[in-house]
């Protein structure tokens, strides 16, 4: 039996979900960080309207 | 008695419960914990190419299982790392409960979805690794059941947190959930010793020897030696995160992103 199949599937789906795992909070940051950005303009433009 | 003598009669703290005090802060957890992830991140790549250079091109294959065993190159560290996650999870929880620490509380809801990776990793692992040697993908012996029966611990601990939409009741309930699975990692730890299982026993103990060759032990070693830095770095990048979508309004977060860090 040719096990060399077995060991890439199993070593594929290990870099998958590990890679996945340390990626998704990354991007979860980069959504956050646009989401204060979009929250600190609102303040500073609030700021400016009312002096 | 002048002012100056009776500052230099304060009790003066210990700097150990300074430093664990100052790390509740999360302006100051933010910044101290992003020092060591680059550092993490480097030394779990390091590891794991000393260690599968070893475990493809160094170590021979196995008398009996052939090639598929280097599959345990991945399967076993994952597989300990998926219990170790889970008690670093159950110990934050008990701490985050008694104590209401937030930052121990993230911890805690951090610790499941890198855990649930490593769970996944190990059954996905184990079950190619079965086929070969077993001539099974799966049987329902006590050590993968129980295994299995993690990985709906981790996702329950997941899905309850994100259930609740106020995050520190979600965390509470969360956590909760978090102890009282932690009965599950000793039926794991225990269950190819309790039950005649598929599952051979432990080759590797800390206290009485090992019983796979020297030349093989290492790979598998530094390997799991590598996953912990995996953990480390992945934990303090999701609490990180969490902790800025938490704290949005605060002029911590607000400092932080305006410095661009």
């Amino acid at each position: 039996m040719d096990h060399t199949p077995f060991i890439a599937g199993a070593y594929g789906i290990g870099v998958i979900v590990l890679l996945w795992a340390a990626i998704a909070p990354l991007i979860k940051k980069k959504s956050v960080i646009r989401d204060i950005r979009r929250l600190i303009q609102v303040e500073d433009r609030s700021v400016d309207s009312n002096p | 008695m002048t002012e100056e003598n009776k500052s230099k009669q304060k009790p003066r703290k210990n700097p150990l419960v300074l430093f664990i005090h100052k790390l509740g802060s999360p302006a100051y957890f933010y910044r101290f914990s992003g020092k060591f992830i680059p550092w993490f991140w480097a030394i779990f790549l390091v590891l794991t190419a000393i260690a599968m250079y070893q475990a493809f091109f160094v170590v021979p294959a196995d008398y009996q299982q052939g090639q598929s065993f280097r599959i345990l190159y991945l399967h076993v560290p994952a597989a300990w790392m998926s219990l170790l996650a889970y008690s670093f999870m159950a110990i934050f929880a008990f701490i985050a409960l008694v104590w209401r620490i937030r930052i121990v509380e993230i911890l805690a809801m951090c610790s499941a979805p890198v855990g649930a990776a490593f769970t996944v990793v190990t059954l996905a692992a184990g079950s190619l690794w079965g086929r070969p040697t077993w001539g099974t993908y799966w049987v329902w012996d006590a050590r993968l059941t129980s295994e299995l029966v993690l990985l709906f611990l981790y996702l329950g601990v997941i899905g309850l947190y994100n259930s609740i939409d106020e995050p520190r009741k979600a965390a509470r309930a969360a956590c909760l959930l978090a102890l009282v699975g932690a009965v599950n990692l000793p039926i794991i730890h225990y269950s190819v010793k309790w039950w005649n299982t598929l599952h051979q026993g432990s080759s590797i103990s800390l206290m009485g020897g090992s019983s796979i060759d020297g030349s093989m032990l290492w790979p598998l070693l530094i390997m799991s030696i590598a996953v912990k830095f995996y953990y480390g770095a992945n934990l303090l990048t999701r609490s990180r995160v969490k902790l800025l979508e938490q704290d949005m309004r605060k002029a911590w977060v607000k400092d932080i992103v305006r410095e661009g860090k």
